[in-house]
């Protein structure tokens, strides 16, 4: 990870993205849908080595809603890799998940939200479980390491049991924020 | 298939598109493209959407890379196109070869009052296509070219864009299932049979 590098990774000793990783073949997804995090640089460099995921980088994460309504049409399961602040850019498309009850697992990592350094993040941050739930998603956060494992299971499993927008908020207590040394 | 403006009428257009499609998947864009694949015939391979601006190229591509022996054609406008343009480097990155796109450019805004679209202004879809690296587009703009645009979505040498320049008049209004159940269960059992309602 580049040291000026704005956002958090997960530590090297961290064992939920490789957990995450393996939820995922567990699930058989093969459609990963992703505007990159630093909080999922790891979960994502596992998927693209993966010949059997397709990686989908995004321009923006609402082309993420569409393409796991494509996937899914077409006998496919997704998963939607964002960070917070893309929840927002997902908004009016989340009404294709609804209307057609699509499954649609998103597993988010969370900015603005445990102490924050960058006030750009805040707005955001703080709306994106209102907004979500606000669009029907059905919403779990895991604010410990050893929480991100069941919370994502239980948020693909919902998803794909009952047909709708589901998301996981990995909070940033876990990743921790990045200050600069300016504290 | 002209109108008296000279362009190509629309719903012709769509009905010479969708002329022998065997099992092609079709996606239609809100509006007047979900009336258009209506008004030639409703069936299991269509979806026709009623929201979601933005994201039919990318339904498209969604669809395609799950069932990459299948064809995919998205038809839709060019004001749903441009909302989410960003779709055609996010396609031409992932090449599918089996996903068409058409778009019908009225250059306006049809549902809404016939505002201008940024097409009406100059626009060029077909090289913002380009520029994004789909190499493989038409411009169509006359009833001769229609056949060669049917071919080239047929081809399965996508990924493929096409733009062709349509009269702006409206047509009657032929409205497909509002249900959106059933629409996607619809295609979803014509793709994979019965097992499509069953546990993956």
């Amino acid at each position: 990870m580049d040291q000026y590098a704005i956002d958090k990774a997960p530590d090297a000793a961290a064992e939920w993205p490789d957990q995450i990783y393996s939820l995922l073949k567990t699930h058989n997804i093969t459609q990963v849908a992703l505007v990159p995090d630093a909080g999922h640089s790891r979960l994502i460099r596992r998927c693209l080595a993966d010949n059997e995921m397709k990686v989908v980088t995004l321009t923006t994460e609402e082309e993420g809603i569409a393409l796991l309504q494509g996937a899914w049409l077409g006998g496919a399961k997704g998963v939607l890799l964002m960070q917070s602040s893309g929840v927002g850019n997902c908004i009016n498309m989340l009404s294709l998940s609804i209307m057609h009850r699509c499954p649609l697992p998103m597993l988010v990592t969370m900015r603005g939200d445990f102490g924050e350094f960058n006030p750009a993040q805040v707005p955001m941050g703080n709306a994106t479980q209102t907004v979500l739930e606000a669009m029907g998603t059905l919403v779990h956060r895991a604010d410990t390491p050893e929480d991100i494992a069941p919370t994502v299971n239980a948020t693909i499993r919902l998803a794909f049991n009952t047909f709708r927008p589901t998301a996981t908020l990995i909070g940033q207590r876990v990743l921790g924020a990045k200050t600069f040394g300016k504290d | 298939m002209l109108a008296a403006s000279g362009k190509l009428d629309r719903r012709e257009l769509t009905r010479a598109l969708l002329a022998d499609r065997g099992e092609m998947l079709v996606i239609a864009g809100l509006g007047a493209p979900a009336w258009d694949i209506t008004a030639i015939g409703d069936c299991a391979e269509n979806l026709p959407l009623w929201g979601g601006m933005g994201g039919a190229a990318m339904i498209g591509l969604g669809l395609a890379l799950a069932q990459p022996k299948r064809k995919v054609l998205v038809i839709t406008g060019d004001g749903e196109m441009l909302m989410g343009i960003g779709a055609l480097a996010t396609i031409a990155v992932q090449k599918p070869a089996n996903l068409s796109i058409v778009v019908q450019d009225n250059e306006h805004y049809g549902e809404t009052g016939m505002q201008e679209t940024a097409t009406r202004h100059g626009v060029d879809l077909v090289m913002m296509a380009k520029g994004a690296g789909i190499a493989n587009t038409m411009f169509v703009t006359k009833p001769d070219e229609v056949l060669a645009l049917h071919k080239a979505i047929h081809a399965g040498q996508g990924p493929f864009f096409a733009v062709a320049k349509i009269d702006a008049t409206s047509k009657p209004l032929v409205l497909p299932p509002r249900e959106g159940a059933l629409l996607q269960a619809r295609m979803r059992e014509a793709v994979m049979g019965p097992a499509a309602h069953h546990q993956l």
